[in-house]
């Protein structure tokens, strides 16, 4: 499984992201689990809201962080997070 | 008693509401106390607005609404509510009688997350019989309800020895049923389960063959639905990590107001399990002897307490411990180091004489007359 580069990439409606203040941390809640996010995970999963493609979630990011060459762990987690439903195409 | 050192005890993360010992059904494999029937009272809406304030501030988050049936309670939406308004992940665990359309898109703008419907067999027969009451097509019809209102379905089947040779059958009707999730429960032998072990423990072939059966179904919708199995623990040499150790993770309050570390744990004797009318949740947590008893490794035995798959497991499941050799601070007689083991293997031929004699005797069902004279 693996994402599709034009289509755009939204969080799960079957999940939920929530911060975690006990925890100080993002958590993802599905039914009878919750999978605690380290912060740059949680950074990119903020960014799937819908409306942007991978191309364009890694450019936000690098620009937010002033950093560059994120596409391959940005890639490498969405696929993940494809696989484990916690994010949807189309 | 260990663990009374209140830096190392974690806070609850999964918090299970047993709102009520009310059922229409009576399954006999209900995980209630045999004694329900003698727990009348039940918290009112404030104690569990409370509850539900107080836990969650200590951090936890994932949250059961269950029973009885959960659903005879008025409040549920109420409850449903003051618990999304406050950050929960919120579950109705339900048999899905009573459950109509209006109520499940109610429950939704109220905010709960996910309905997890029971369903007993893959025939109507079966599972009439088995909840003591016509349900079936009824119960179906709300799987349909659910997934058509967006929420994430899922379904459980507790597995026996009356409903294991329908395996295929079961994940059948779980496909055509969409769920996005589907529990496995192979049956725990505590409360109503442990009174009717011997009608209800399949053997170990039938366990093995149904097992296949599910592992191959689970490669085939990887991706689709997700599958809980729940181990049966009698067929394996080393016991479940019960509860994720005991305080460490789960809280359950039952009806009536009293909190257990989990949901069998007022079978155990000299617990004295506090009530959540007389004390708050983080006092109940940190400071209570029940919820200090078994924390940590200082109350083990021989061989737990010099083995080094104690931090694994933590010696079992107490209230397994307690109904098979009458000794809550032993090993679980489920691991094959127990001296207790034997009993393991009895209760196996016990039940195997039993589904070959001429005349079974019949499943005792959950219902408050049969609680009354069980106790």
């Amino acid at each position: 499984m693996s994402i599709n580069l034009d289509q755009t990439i939204k969080f799960s409606p079957m999940h939920r992201l929530q911060w975690e203040e006990a925890q100080q941390k993002d958590v993802i809640l599905y039914p009878e689990g919750m999978v605690e996010l380290n912060q740059s995970s949680a950074e990119i999963l903020k960014c799937c809201d819908g409306t942007r493609n991978l191309a364009q979630i890694v450019n936000d990011l690098e620009q937010k962080f002033a950093t560059t060459g994120l596409t391959n762990d940005i890639t490498a987690f969405l696929e993940v997070a494809l696989k484990n439903g916690w994010i949807q195409q189309n | 008693m260990a663990g009374s050192n209140k830096t190392k005890i974690t806070p609850p993360r999964w918090l299970l509401a047993e709102l009520t010992y009310a059922c229409p059904l009576q399954c006999p494999y209900c995980a209630n106390p045999i004694d329900y029937a003698k727990y009348q009272s039940e918290l009112s809406t404030e104690d569990w607005k409370r509850v539900l304030t107080q836990a969650r501030k200590m951090g936890a988050v994932q949250l059961g609404f269950s029973g009885g049936e959960p659903l005879t309670r008025k409040d549920l939406p109420e409850l449903v509510k003051h618990a999304r308004d406050l950050g929960y992940y919120s579950n109705l665990i339900t048999s899905g009688y009573g459950l109509t359309e209006e109520k499940i898109v109610q429950l939704k703008e109220a905010g709960l997350d996910h309905i997890q419907v029971s369903i007993q067999a893959s025939t109507q027969e079966l599972n009439d019989h088995l909840a003591g009451t016509e349900s079936f097509q009824h119960k179906k019809e709300v799987a349909h309800l659910v997934k058509k209102r967006g929420y994430p379905m899922v379904l459980c089947v507790v597995i026996h020895r009356e409903n294991i040779h329908q395996m295929p059958q079961i994940l059948e009707m779980a496909e055509e049923l969409g769920a996005d999730y589907l529990e496995l429960a192979n049956t725990q032998y505590y409360g109503w389960a442990h009174a009717n072990r011997d009608l209800l423990l399949p053997t170990k072939e039938q366990f093995e063959q149904a097992e296949q059966i599910a592992q191959a179904f689970k490669e085939k919708v990887a991706g689709k639905m997700k599958i809980y199995y729940v181990v049966p623990d009698f067929y394996e040499d080393r016991p479940k990590a019960c509860m994720n150790g005991w305080g460490t993770t789960f809280l359950t309050i039952a009806p009536d107001g009293v909190a257990l570390p989990c949901h069998s744990a007022r079978e155990l004797p000299g617990l004295d399990c506090p009530n959540v009318k007389d004390y708050s949740i983080e006092q109940i947590w940190y400071e209570s002897k029940t919820f200090n008893f078994f924390r940590g490794f200082d109350w083990m035995k021989e061989p737990c307490s010099s083995c080094d798959e104690k931090e694994k497991d933590f010696g079992g499941c107490r209230c397994q411990a307690y109904l098979l050799s009458g000794d809550m601070y032993a090993a679980d007689p489920v691991c094959s180091k127990s001296p207790n083991h034997p009993i393991i293997q009895d209760a196996i031929d016990s039940a195997k004489a039993s589904a070959l004699a001429d005349n079974e005797k019949p499943l005792i069902f959950r219902n408050s007359k049969n609680s009354r004279l069980l106790s």
